[in-house]
């Protein structure tokens, strides 16, 4: 099963409260999406610290029902 | 992970200053993201170890604990990991990748 937009969002939020999440749906078919991730908590952490912050707050769907989100992080 | 899969992937990773593990091979990758990341090492010139995991169902899947990362396609340079397809794209347009490479790999 894909994953809604809006349920990625809302995970990434609860585990990152102060996150700002962009989400873009590339395909158009629920299945393949860009996030862009804002947080204060990112400063300091390298790129894959970031990265692995998101992937943490996805539980483990990252790389399995969700194949295709395209990342980017940024301190806010 | 078996002790017997990291110490193959710790070997690959060791023996080679550039690796990317990925889908299919650098001439003829399988995944939308794993060509992204051959593309973008091709463009730099950059001589490397291209690792198909599709190959070894044990390095497919002991790579992400490897390196506590979910995903293929995933570099290593000087035997750290530097990121999946995503942050290459980003240090490669802001030059960082081409600066990492200067001192990492003979040009190919």
């Amino acid at each position: 099963m894909p994953m809604a937009a809006a349920e990625i969002e809302a995970m990434i939020v609860a585990a990152i409260p102060d996150a700002r999440v962009e989400i873009t749906d590339l395909a158009g078919d629920g299945d393949h999406y860009a996030a862009r991730v804002t947080s204060a908590s990112f400063a300091g952490l390298s790129r894959v610290r970031q990265h692995q912050a998101v992937y943490q707050a996805l539980g483990g769907r990252m790389g399995g029902v969700l194949h295709a989100l395209q990342l980017t992080t940024a301190p806010a | 992970m078996t002790e017997e899969t990291h110490a193959r992937i710790d070997a690959v990773v060791k023996a080679n200053p550039v690796v990317l593990f990925m889908k299919g091979s650098p001439l003829f990758p399988q995944c939308g993201f794993s060509s992204r990341a051959v593309a973008i090492l091709d463009h730099l010139n950059v001589q490397y170890e291209g690792v198909d995991v599709l190959q070894d169902q044990g390095i497919r899947q002991g790579i992400k604990a490897y390196s506590d990362w979910p995903t293929i396609p995933q570099l290593y340079v000087n035997g750290e990991f530097v990121g999946g397809s995503d942050i290459m794209m980003e240090m490669y347009e802001s030059g960082e990748l081409k600066q990492l490479f200067e001192g990492a790999a003979p040009a190919a």
